[in-house]
């Protein structure tokens, strides 16, 4: 069904969708919007989940964590300083191969404190063990939500599901919305194998001593290198049961052809495909999976082309986190650092980096 | 005269802890009070270091460690899931009194606040003592740490009182010498609709410094003391369970390493706290 909603609400409508047994909830702006949806679908019965209104986003993560270790499907979104107080317990999902699923509407970190969108906050999270997908639009990211749950679930992973904050969390759209009969076919019920249950009490979050901690780690890399297999089936499949898909799940291309190509992640993809509308000698390569990163489905489609990278992000002392990534597999790297705190990036600005690249102020 | 301890199930199993480790028998006891269909929920501390060596567990119910300040955050989750998934199962968090008094604090206040159901339970030795003996929130005043190497100069902090103030909780003080007492409040807390707290005092051999085959013996002296007061404290109504003939302070004092540089007048200063603590909780 169409309907035109902002797209915090399509991603609370997609968490619905999937039927999470426990979300946990710690305000804070712009992800408000989506936990405040799920709380009215809870409160109005339209959804049967038990609703945690936690004291800090630490225990937000903590508490889906226990609740997913029991055995349910679980929910939580923040952003921004919110991520960053959670980073530990990022770390503790992943390596208890939880598949929790998170929203991030996208913001900038402290100090100064902003409140406006860059993505800073996710990639400081790059690392912690998460699947980082990146949605441009209202649609992508009610599809993206849906896929998240059968993408964690299959590859024993958490997964994020970022969105630009402001700019695309309080976007009003239209938005196709799936039908419960229809997720339900398209992802299956939440059956882990392994759980807190004294029927077969397992202990979870053992001391592992040198000995043995490798291992884990091994095995957690391997398991996100796997799930790119995992990303594209399930975008495949979804492509076949809704007609919709992105890319082949972790990148999508737009007038490739073009010599001069952005490389980008989220909404600004949308103002580069304006652009590039007005403008052929342009194309974009937009990376919806950050984690794993898609180095070898870039290698093909980046080859002699000309890479401007747009980074809404900065690690201090090296550069923009995406263009460190494809100067892996490019020689050819223009990196803009851009749209910063929230700075507006405009077309005007976008040709102007892509002649000179560096900070588009 | 030989009494059994209530409660079915091994009573120690094996552990990778110090000879002498209070919070064996803790754990020991508090397994038989909660039975086989409980999950628990461990802080990082001694208990979760010793007992969940890989791929090697002391644990014969489902337990879960996360992190240090966050025990009760995740039985918050626990308990939910349960709660959806419409089981019975008790609910445990267990944490020492660092990740209780100090970095766990936060997340104890909220998940007592919200009503959750489960039993929190503190085992309370008065200092960091798995990463050496630091001193903590639960350190009694004038006792050497690692970190108060002169003696500590403040009076712990009033924990139970604090998360009694919260309403609708059950609060209780044990001791692992007193177990039939132990396991009737861990019971009780169970039970309690809603959620429980139970500070468990655990002597730690290393950290207090005294011979291990004394355990029971420091324990019991700190009751029979009046440091380690045994109450309860239901419906905001404190009941003090042990009342025992008093003995000097100074004789449990005198069996710790981390007492024996007090001179007489901190020793006094320490009696006049206990009667000053003793007749409060006598009033309330």
């Amino acid at each position: 069904m169409k309907k035109i909603e902002e797209c915090s609400k399509a991603i609370a409508e997609a968490v619905k969708l999937a039927k999470p047994g426990v979300i946990a909830a710690y305000p804070i702006t712009p992800q408000t919007h989506i936990v405040e949806a799920l709380a009215d679908f809870v409160g109005n019965k339209e959804l049967d989940s038990e609703y945690i209104n936690v004291e800090s986003e630490h225990s937000a993560m903590s508490a889906c964590v226990g609740a997913q270790a029991t055995g349910v499907r679980t929910f939580t979104a923040t952003c921004s300083q919110g991520l960053s107080l959670m980073n530990e317990i990022l770390f503790i999902a992943s390596g208890l191969r939880l598949p929790i699923v998170m929203a991030v509407a996208n913001r900038a970190l402290s100090a100064p404190i902003s409140i406006w969108n860059d993505q800073s906050d996710s990639i400081a999270a790059r690392d912690s063990g998460w699947i980082q997908l990146y949605a441009e639009d209202s649609q992508e990211a009610f599809d993206t939500m849906i896929q998240a749950y059968k993408i964690a679930e299959k590859c024993s992973l958490p997964v994020m599901v970022c969105v630009d904050g402001f700019t695309l969390s309080h976007v009003y759209e239209p938005v196709n919305v799936l039908t419960q009969q229809e997720v339900d076919k398209f992802l299956p019920k939440y059956n882990p194998k392994i759980k807190l249950d004294p029927k077969n009490p397992v202990t979870f979050g053992s001391i592992a001593d040198p000995s043995c901690y490798m291992e884990f780690k091994k095995e957690q890399h391997e398991a996100m290198l796997d799930s790119i297999k995992v990303i594209k089936q399930i975008n495949e499949d979804f492509k076949k049961q809704f007609k919709r898909s992105y890319g082949d799940g972790l990148i999508e291309t737009y007038n490739i052809e073009a010599k001069k190509i952005f490389v980008a992640m989220g909404s600004v993809c949308g103002t580069i495909r304006e652009l590039i509308d007005k403008n052929k000698e342009y194309g974009l390569i937009k990376i919806k999976s950050f984690r794993p990163f898609p180095f070898n489905e870039l290698k093909e489609v980046v080859k002699d082309k000309e890479l401007i990278v747009i980074d809404k992000d900065i690690s201090f002392g090296a550069g923009g986190a995406l263009a460190i990534e494809l100067k892996n597999i490019s020689t050819n790297v223009k990196s803009v650092i851009a749209g910063l705190g929230g700075r507006d990036i405009t077309i005007d600005k976008l040709k102007k980096a892509a002649e000179k690249g560096g900070w588009l102020l | 005269m030989m009494r059994e301890v209530p409660g079915k199930g091994e009573h120690l199993t094996p552990y990778r802890a110090c000879v002498g480790c209070g919070e064996v028998i803790a754990l020991g006891l508090i397994q038989r009070a909660a039975g086989e269909d409980t999950i628990a929920v461990g802080a990082t501390g001694c208990a979760e270091v010793f007992s969940t060596p890989y791929p090697k567990t002391s644990w014969r119910i489902p337990y879960i460690h996360v992190a240090f300040e966050n025990a009760a955050a995740v039985a918050s989750g626990v308990e939910a899931a349960l709660s959806k998934l419409d089981k019975k199962t008790n609910v445990i968090a267990i944490a020492g009194d660092g990740g209780t008094f100090d970095i766990g604090f936060q997340a104890l206040s909220g998940a007592v606040e919200r009503g959750h159901n489960f039993c929190y339970i503190c085992l309370e030795n008065g200092a960091y003592m798995n990463t050496g003996i630091q001193r903590s929130g639960a350190t009694p005043k004038y006792a050497t740490t690692t970190t108060t190497p002169k003696g500590d100069l403040r009076w712990k902090k009033p924990m139970p009182a604090i998360i009694a103030a919260h309403k609708n909780v059950y609060v209780a003080t044990a001791n692992i010498a007193y177990p039939e007492d132990l396991i009737a409040k861990i019971k009780k807390g169970l039970e309690f609709k809603g959620p429980s707290y139970i500070q468990i005092f655990c002597p730690c051999v290393p950290g207090w410094g005294y011979a291990a085959n004394k355990t029971m013996d420091i324990a019991k002296l700190a009751v029979a003391s009046r440091v380690n007061v045994l109450y309860e404290i239901e419906n905001s109504v404190l009941k003090i369970n042990e009342d025992p003939k008093k003995i000097p302070v100074k004789d449990y004092l005198k069996l710790q390493a981390r007492f024996k540089h007090l001179n007489e007048k901190q020793i006094t200063e320490i009696q006049a706290h206990v009667d000053e603590e003793w007749n409060s909780l006598h009033k309330q």
